[in-house]
């Protein structure tokens, strides 16, 4: 690739002569203001944010769309440049209902940096009417309030290109212009999936999760309830972002030692019913192998992919894993085999799941997710981001916790249960575990590079004891429908695939800490969180589901084998095919 | 802030979301259908669908839309997004003429307000609105080219000159 010399600011630098204004810019060290540009999607160059002097050019160009030519000059912060974006940044205030101080996104959202940074004192423009909430509730996992939209369109750009549903767009037009459904539909008449990624690339507090934090507080202060909490495998390695640690960090212990300061009666680990999927969906894929039926297996971890498939793809509805996800299993074990373990009454068992993931609010809520009819399997499910206000709340330095065990009833699991947390990690973790039973060896082989990283598409082809077992792993919608396109053509054929709504899987998940997109442009945060997750499963002992104590005691003393009936009845789920236009009579 | 719009959802529990999957309404658009195979595949075909379509039937309903948004496989907001920007293209079914006063700068200033105040009362219907009878929808357009002729008034596709209060329900009478 050819590469062309520019001057930022005065300052010389080489960049790619396919690099745009904005990245020659960061090359440079100088960040430029952007709300509409992302990365991974053809800018549109809406905002006007990002518009910058440079040479050649009649007037103020687009950073983020206008390309670098030999010998530019750019100057990002003339006279022109700074006023044309604070007169700009005063107009999407004069549209913005201004309520920091009790927004979700107070000290984290861009619109109030580059209001600090532009030196706004005063919003000279607006009307009253615009000052006024906007809330559409209608999804149990999210809240949106438009009357803090500055239509930047990333929600609309993530949901349509990433995840190939564009159930929101533009509507009308000049100052009528809002991001809605079709026909103002709420969204519960759409066939959102509840992934969330609209919420992660949201500038301001205009799409926000639904806060059950309070529910969780409510829990603890009730002396009648054993309130136990389960952390996803991603979040540990999230977690950290939210109190100022570098991307990346594994926070597993200061998580653990948090948790039991707020007061949870059990500090456990889902990556324990992550190895219990194992088994379980391990199981389900040899007996699928055995027979040929519904080939490929499905893995159903993924409540944004279960809905998906239901909405869109309801044709493979029986190739999904009939399994319970891990946080649903975990809710299950801890009020059946955990309640009775403890002598405890399963309906003052209050079960909490910390999770990287909007949709598993959603999940918790869908049918035949009772192991004792009639009761929840999980209490309330909380995203990274709700943990961590949590933890702010209850006065906790967190950096400076010391680490701490989870409790060992439920606290003892594998790297094949952590590695759950990236694209790829189920499909690895089933691998160990499969490869192990069809060969009746213990292998050595624990590394499965083929299904690793974070491309959006991974194929690969095994040998177990003599059978090709034929793999596909997906992440991130779009992806997903390519991929099961060319399974129902016929044009690829597998026997096990995994999809995860997000893309990168859970460590990129709807729950997690959001990053500003100025640093999602440059950052690439996917790897370096799957990077934490797949150095802590390098260092572990047990790195197969089959091999944890805890799960061997589970079903010696309570399941009986993986598969069995009283497995079926407490870890599996159903499906049902849903219309792509909820709600639309004809 | 005084009222806060709160807009929620269905009950919570998830049976209640879930719906029989609707019948597609291709068959009740034979002609729209033709449309779509003679466009499809050309870049920015949606708006000349959309325009045929709209010619054929009197306005976009939704299910129209949602017939178009699955033959282009196209999200139905898309869709719904381009109908809302063209203030040309309309979701409920229009009169048999459809009155446009202009209220570009020339004829704003010539007493084009006027009219439409005037209308607002003699049709009894509000802008955007089509009258009980079905006779006539009333709309306002952003400068119709003939700011020499102001106020303007155009009817269909006829432009009505110097149009004042007085001579608007004569006008109106001959339709």
């Amino acid at each position: 690739m050819s590469t062309v010399k520019v001057k930022v600011n005065g300052m010389e630098v080489e960049c790619s002569a396919n690099d745009t204004v904005l990245e020659a810019a960061r090359l440079a060290g100088v960040d430029i203001p952007t709300l509409c540009y992302m990365r991974d999607i053809a800018p549109i160059g809406a905002c006007r944010m990002c518009v910058t002097e440079v040479s050649g050019a009649r007037g103020l160009v687009a950073a983020c769309a206008y390309p670098v030519e030999d010998g530019m000059e750019i100057n990002t912060n003339s006279q022109k440049a700074y006023n044309a974006r604070k007169r700009t940044l005063e107009l999407i205030l004069s549209q913005h209902r201004r309520d920091c101080l009790t927004c979700d996104r107070n000290m984290n959202c861009e619109l109030q940096k580059l209001s600090k940074d532009y030196n706004i004192k005063e919003v000279r423009l607006g009307h009253p009417e615009d000052m006024v909430p906007q809330i559409e509730d209608s999804m149990i996992h999210l809240i949106r309030d438009n009357s803090k939209c500055v239509l930047c369109r990333r929600c609309v750009n993530i949901c349509k290109e990433t995840q190939s549903i564009g159930v929101i767009g533009p509507n009308d037009r000049g100052f009528a212009t809002q991001i809605s459904c079709a026909f103002d539909r709420n969204l519960d008449e759409t066939a959102c999936v509840s992934c969330g990624q609209c919420i992660t690339v949201c500038p301001t507090g205009a799409l926000t999760e639904r806060d059950c934090t309070d529910k969780v507080w409510n829990a603890l202060a009730d002396k009648t309830k054993h309130v136990v909490v389960g952390t996803a495998p991603s979040v540990r390695v999230t977690l950290g972002e939210c109190f100022g640690m570098p991307i990346g960090t594994n926070v597993q212990g200061k998580m653990v030692a948090a948790l039991r300061r707020m007061g949870f009666d059990g500090v456990f680990d889902v990556d324990v019913t992550a190895d219990l999927t194992i088994m379980e969906e391990g199981t389900e894929f040899l007996g699928r192998l055995n027979s040929g039926e519904n080939l490929p297996l499905i893995t159903s971890c993924s409540p944004g992919w279960v809905k998906f498939c239901e909405h869109y793809y309801p044709e493979f509805i029986p190739n999904l894993s009939s399994c319970k996800s891990p946080q649903q299993m975990f809710g299950a074990m801890m009020k059946t085999y955990y309640a009775e373990k403890m002598g405890l009454n399963p309906e003052d068992i209050f079960v909490v799941g910390i999770m990287p993931c909007t949709a598993k609010k959603y999940e918790r809520y869908r049918d035949y997710q009772d192991a004792v009819p009639g009761i929840p399997d999980v209490d309330a499910s909380i995203t990274t981001r709700e943990l961590a206000r949590m933890i702010d709340t209850s006065g906790i330095s967190f950096v400076d916790l010391p680490d701490e065990d989870f409790d060992p009833s439920f606290g003892i699991s594998s790297g094949a249960g952590l590695i759950f947390g990236a694209t790829g990690g189920v499909m690895e973790a089933a691998l160990r575990t499969v490869a192990d039973i069809v060969t009746g060896e213990d292998l050595d082989t624990l590394d499965y590079h083929e299904v690793r990283g974070t491309e959006g598409i991974k194929e690969a082809q095994y040998d177990l004891n003599g059978r090709q077992i034929r793999v596909a792993v997906a992440s991130g919608l779009a992806n997903a429908r390519a991929l099961l396109e060319r399974v129902k053509s016929g044009e690829a054929s597998y026997d096990m695939i995994e999809i995860m709504a997000c893309p990168g899987g859970c460590i990129n998940g709807g729950g997690q800490p959001i990053q500003p997109q100025s640093v999602r442009n440059f950052v690439d945060l996917r790897t370096l969180r799957a990077k934490a997750i797949y150095s802590a499963d390098k260092s572990m002992k047990m790195r197969k589901s089959h091999e944890s104590p805890v799960i061997k005691e589970i079903y010696d003393a309570y399941l009986g084998n993986p598969g069995s009936e009283k497995a079926h009845k407490l870890l599996h789920t159903k499906y049902q095919a849903r219309s792509k236009y909820p709600g639309v009579a004809e | 802030m005084s009222q806060t719009q709160v807009r929620s959802g269905r009950s919570a529990r998830d049976s209640s979301l879930a719906y029989a999957d609707n019948v597609r309404p291709a068959a009740r658009y034979p002609e729209v259908a033709e449309v779509i195979d003679r466009y499809r595949g050309h870049e920015g075909c949606l708006i000349q669908i959309l325009h045929a379509a709209q010619g054929i039937y009197g306005c976009l309903p939704l299910d129209l839309q949602m017939f178009i948004a699955e033959s282009l496989d196209l999200p139905l907001s898309e869709v719904a997004g381009v109908v809302s920007f063209y203030s040309f293209f309309s979701v409920n079914p229009r009169g048999q003429h459809t009155i446009r006063v202009c209220l570009g700068t020339a004829c704003y200033v010539r007493g084009g307000k006027k009219i439409v105040d005037h209308l607002r009362e003699s049709l009894g219907i509000d802008v955007g609105e089509t009258t009980e009878d079905g006779k006539f929808t009333f709309e306002i357009a952003r400068c119709i080219g003939a700011c020499g002729l102001a106020p303007a008034v155009m009817i269909d596709d006829t432009v009505y000159k110097q149009v004042s209060a007085a001579k608007i329900d004569a006008i109106l009478a001959k339709y």
